[in-house]
């Protein structure tokens, strides 16, 4: 379509958004969900097989028991309730991703359900209601080839490389979320956000959704006010957290226009494009019986015990939202200032600067200014900028000590964004230590009173203010490594002035 | 009435990739429906206080520990591949398919 887009404000204030979200998590367990092949990622294809997870015949399936700890944890922080007696099913379709040609997952007995989860979004909680937790097996990678675009169109063959096949893969679907108006994609955003960090603190999986270990599909549908629920597109491919929130704003905007112009939406599956922020349309949806869904034969069902889960429940770590609120009261931030740092990404960075034993004050200052300047110049991740919370803590420490000025330090710091080691090393190889040898520093002082006599003159009739352009001066010749008080506090000495 | 229509047989001889001439869609048809017929009359002695049976040993809970096991080697794993390169299993394009997620 090539009719120009409406402009997105004037569209929230006509059409109410209905958006929902599928997310997987692959577990990071030791072996597969079903046999005992080892999980870990980049290996040479197919080196991570068995029988079970080849589909050869006569092997027989057994459900990895850390996996289903892993997914009723997930329930439980998710507040879901967790079913007393569920079983796996028999997903049938014809794709080589499966060498059986089915997935086994779940379908109508989920592990868990009807739960919800709390996340911020300006200041305000959304709840976000969780229809389903389950667990199911992740399928293998399909290498299209002879094509000219490396997609599946005019590919003449396909390669298949087994070792993702059976890793046990999470799908937690929330219920349908409406009433959030203009503040749609920024809920999505903060619902894919806040899961990925209760995750990663149930320590379940390493969630990185670049490496496809948590993906996300949006859906997204729009009414006007007043009427039923508009017809939903499924976005798939939403690799980023922000592209989770361009997908589903595109998405308003792409249907706004159909809808504008008379037009329907189609029920369809659409692909997000990281780099034009557009979604195309997919391949259309087959429907749910066409997966001829059975309970799997091979697997005996699944009852939790009431005890295991209570223990569960029990051991579950503080999660987030309340971690988050708990370190605000620590660090003594008004909401305002703790919005920042979660903007920034930089609340674990900025934590584990205050475990190696730097103040809150100093930890926020370099990760939420220099660090973070540095990382939206370069377009990297916060957390991947080169420089870690040991390191910040140990330039701080070099402050602390006298041995660094600010404008040092902030020199040492860029040189451990570079990757020239650590702050100490940088220091002592690039000699940018403070002069604190009063010898030296008092030689450079009289020197610089010498060659500017109408300013020592000025400074010793009273004006103190003076002082500054000497300081300036001895800066210079000691290339910045001196201390601007120290120097202030000599050069009146020298003069013979109070302070 | 019949218990499978010829138009379901179809329908589940294209889920299952089953080339199926007009004549086996007849002969199918007709036999399925014998199959289905006799599976029917279970139904017949079904009880409300009878829940619907899914596996015939009362076993719950088969589980193992996550501890990793030595599985196949490359070779081995390919060496039923009908077609093999770059170590993958090598298999036809896929039609009427967009790209699986």
């Amino acid at each position: 379509m090539t009719t120009t887009l409406p402009a997105y404000d004037e569209v929230v204030a006509r059409y109410e958004p209905v958006i929902g979200l599928e997310t997987h998590v692959e577990l990071g367990t030791n072996t597969k969900m079903f046999c005992g092949c080892p999980t870990d990622f980049g290996g040479e294809p197919n080196t991570r097989v068995c029988p079970v997870c080849l589909g050869l015949p006569g092997s027989l399936p057994v459900a990895n028991k850390a996996a289903i700890e892993a997914t009723i944890r997930i329930g439980l922080a998710l507040n879901c309730s967790i079913a007393d007696w569920c079983r796996f099913a028999r997903k049938n379709y014809f794709y080589p991703d499966m060498p059986k040609d089915f997935q086994i997952s779940q379908y109508d007995e989920p592990l868990c359900a009807d739960g919800y989860l709390d996340v911020e979004v300006g200041g305000e909680l959304v709840r976000i209601g969780i229809e389903r937790v389950h667990l199911e097996e992740d399928t293998g990678k399909t290498l299209h080839v002879g094509g000219a675009t490396g997609r599946i169109h005019g590919a003449t063959e396909s390669l298949v490389d087994y070792n993702r096949a059976g890793i046990p893969l999470v799908e937690i679907v929330t219920r349908p979320v409406p009433g959030t108006g203009a503040l749609a994609p920024e809920v999505a955003k903060a619902y894919v956000t806040e899961l990925r960090d209760v995750l990663r603190s149930l320590g379940v999986s390493d969630v990185r959704m670049e490496e496809g270990s948590l993906r996300c599909d949006v859906n997204t549908s729009l009414n006007l006010p007043g009427e039923e629920w508009g017809t939903r597109t499924e976005t798939k491919n939403v690799n980023s957290l922000r592209s989770v929130e361009r997908a589903v704003r595109s998405e308003i905007l792409r249907q706004a226009s159909v809808l504008d112009a008379g037009g329907r939406i189609t029920q369809e599956t659409r692909h997000f494009h990281e780099d034009t922020g557009d979604t195309t349309p997919g391949r259309s949806k087959e429907t749910a019986t066409d997966y001829r869904y059975f309970p799997e034969p091979d697997l005996v069902p699944l009852a939790p015990d009431t005890a295991w889960v209570a223990e569960l429940k029990a051991a579950l770590p503080e999660l987030p939202r309340l971690h988050r609120r708990r370190l605000q009261e620590q660090w003594g931030l008004s909401d305002l200032d703790m919005q920042s740092v979660l903007n920034a990404g930089a609340v674990e960075l900025i934590e584990a600067t205050v475990a190696a034993g730097t103040t809150p004050a100093a930890a926020r200052k370099w990760w939420l200014g220099e660090l973070s300047r540095r990382a939206n110049e370069t377009g990297v991740e916060l957390a991947d900028i080169g420089a870690t919370p040991a390191q910040v803590a140990e330039l701080q420490g070099l402050v602390d000590a006298g041995k660094l000025n600010d404008k040092l330090a902030r020199t040492v710091l860029e040189g451990v964004v570079d990757g020239e080691g650590s702050p100490t090393e940088i220091m002592t190889n690039r000699g940018l230590e403070v002069v604190s040898d009063t010898g030296a520093l008092t030689a450079a002082v009289d020197e610089a009173i010498a060659a500017n006599p109408g300013i020592a003159d000025k400074i010793r009739s009273g004006k103190v203010a003076a002082a500054g352009a000497l300081v300036g001066a001895v800066m210079k010749a000691t290339r910045g490594q001196a201390d601007a008080k120290t120097l202030r506090d000599l050069i009146l000495e020298r003069l013979g002035v109070q302070g | 009435m019949a218990a499978i229509s010829r138009e379901e047989v179809a329908h589940l001889a294209r889920l299952s990739r089953l080339a199926v001439t007009e004549e086996e869609l007849d002969t199918f048809a007709g036999q399925l429906d014998v199959i289905l017929q006799s599976v029917a009359q279970v139904g017949e002695v079904t009880a409300a206080d009878i829940p619907p049976t899914s596996h015939s040993v009362p076993l719950t809970n088969v589980l193992r520990e996550d501890v990793v096991v030595p599985g196949l080697t490359p070779q081995e794993a390919l060496s039923g591949a009908p077609d093999v390169a770059e170590q993958r299993f090598r298999v036809p394009r896929i039609l009427d398919e967009d790209v699986a997620s």
